[in-house]
């Protein structure tokens, strides 16, 4: 039950979030306290909250933009930027 | 006349002058309050440097205010350092600045010293003001120079540690006007839209003189970061290097290779984390397999067969089953009985009627018989009574000769003294009576 009403869109949670709650789940798991049906459906989040997580460090990639500014300084748009060529 | 005096044109007098002012004053420092101080469109800087008695103007060319350590003020007293030059077009001469500084030992650090209470007495640099870092932000908005190293170190610290989206505002980070565009850099970030907005900013520059990192000290820049409602990282000179934008962002960096390790957490290092928790949770879910099927092992040996269960029972509910037939038949005979009883007892009413009606009629019967019988009967008895009692009656005896005596009241006389006391005797004989 308590594993059911805390739960929160996957997609929708923070990094840090979703790695939080995923360390929880491993350490109630592991002292063995929760009841058969909450240990399925716990480990079954486990392993969604593992995956959202491995994506999010599987999309890491460096990518790096400039602001444009027109005269006034105000922002036109972005553009690419190496910063090793300027 | 005095005719040895040359005489000189407007022009060569002006070029003359000219020369001169500039060949004796090419390199001055001169003392003075700013006055009716102007930034042109054209970035050029005008003022008026004066003291109690004299005014002399002075000019700053773009080039060189970008490079001035300071931002020139109305009413600062400054030292301005450069060149004299006169205007032969309109008969002036002004002073062109190629630096400019606080005048008197300890001005600048006192000025800063002032901004800096008065910025904390508003509160700015307050604790509870401060926005904690995201763990893990998608984009890194960084303002600073496009050029240098200042950029190269974070972008190659963020790229080594986790790599993500760096949005490089570009600033001039020293010279007049470099704190307008470091504070249009972070309210642009503030005001960008969803996928361009940034959730952490990097202010950063390189090290350099108390002067260079002067556009960090300004009151529009530490406003800017302030109001920012995303988190900012200040990075600006070296670790020893103090700027005011330092004490209201919401953490400090000693340099911008540590804002970018601020920034983003080591990859690796999550990495590692997500294996073991991956580890840890496949190695529970198998122990708890485990603890389940061997519990369930030793439940089902201590449980009994079924049938052993249920065999005593079954023993039971036949012995009851049995009883309760024998109680059933018996309690329906002795419910039949009574309702046999009872309803020998319960008559119709027509019965009760027709046996009422009989009862009627044979006492009827009985009583006309007792009737009929009864009146011969009675006169028998009668005039056999009335015999019995002629039997029994003293007259008889008198037929026999004996006398009875009364007094002339009817008593009668049984005795002698009743005779001698009566006057009269009434003798009854058994043809009649005498008295004497």
């Amino acid at each position: 039950m308590f594993v059911i009403m805390t739960q929160t869109a996957i997609e929708n949670m923070a990094f840090e979030d979703a790695m939080g709650e995923l360390e929880t789940i491993v350490r109630n798991l592991e002292t063995g306290q929760t009841k058969l049906d909450e240990s399925i459906s716990a480990y079954e989040r486990g392993v969604a909250l593992k995956k959202h997580c491995e994506k999010r460090l599987n999309d890491a990639r460096l990518k790096i933009e400039k602001i444009t500014l027109d005269q006034n300084g105000t922002p036109k748009g972005t553009e690419p930027f190496d910063p090793e060529n300027q | 006349m005095i005719q040895n005096v040359p005489e000189f044109s407007v022009s060569d007098i002006s070029r003359a002058l000219k020369q001169t002012v500039e060949t004796s004053f090419s390199h001055v420092r001169v003392r003075g309050e700013l006055s009716r101080v102007t930034l042109a469109k054209s970035g050029h800087f005008y003022s008026d440097l004066k003291d109690e008695s004299s005014v002399l103007n002075i000019v700053c060319w773009r080039g060189s205010v970008q490079k001035l350590s300071i931002k020139p003020e109305e009413g600062m007293e400054v030292i301005c350092i450069g060149r004299m030059t006169t205007f032969p077009g309109s008969s002036r001469y002004q002073l062109v600045v190629e630096s400019m500084e606080l005048a008197g030992e300890g001005a600048l650090l006192k000025l800063l010293e002032d901004r800096k209470k008065k910025l904390a007495a508003e509160g700015l640099f307050d604790e509870d003001r401060k926005i904690p870092l995201p763990f893990l932000p998608k984009t890194i908005g960084v303002v600073t120079s496009p050029t240098g190293a200042v950029i190269r170190d974070i972008i190659h610290r963020v790229s080594d540690r986790f790599p993500c989206r760096v949005m490089v505002w570009p600033v001039q980070v020293q010279g007049v006007g470099a704190d307008v565009q470091i504070t249009r850099g972070i309210e642009g970030f503030n005001k960008a839209s969803d996928r361009n907005r940034p959730d952490l900013i990097i202010v950063a520059r390189g090290g350099g003189s108390i002067e260079d990192l002067m556009a960090f000290n300004e009151e529009n820049v530490v406003r800017a970061v302030a109001a920012s409602t995303i988190p900012v990282i200040s990075a600006v000179g070296h670790e020893t290097d103090t700027t005011l934008i330092d004490y209201v962002s919401d953490r400090r960096a000693p340099t911008p290779t540590g804002a970018a390790e601020m920034a983003v957490p080591v990859i690796d290092n999550i990495w590692a984390t997500m294996d073991d928790y991956r580890a840890r949770l496949r190695q529970s879910l198998k122990r708890l397999i485990e603890n389940l099927s061997q519990n369930l092992h030793v439940s089902s040996r201590v449980l009994d067969h079924p049938h052993r269960q249920i065999e005593p029972l079954e023993q039971r509910y036949d012995a009851l089953s049995h009883k309760l037939d024998n109680a059933f038949m018996r309690n329906v005979d002795v419910q039949d009985k009574k309702l046999l009883s009872l309803g020998g007892r319960l008559k119709t009413p027509q019965a009760v009627l027709d046996q009422g009606q009989l009862s009627l009629d044979n006492l009827f019967e009985r009583m006309k018989q007792a009737g009929t019988r009864i009146i011969p009967e009675r006169a028998d008895k009668v005039s056999g009574l009335d015999r019995m009692l002629e039997t029994l009656s003293y007259k008889s005896i008198l037929n026999r000769g004996y006398a009875v005596l009364h007094d002339e009241g009817g008593q009668l006389l049984d005795g002698v003294d009743a005779v001698q006391s009566a006057e009269k005797i009434k003798i009854t004989v058994k043809d009649g009576s005498a008295t004497r």
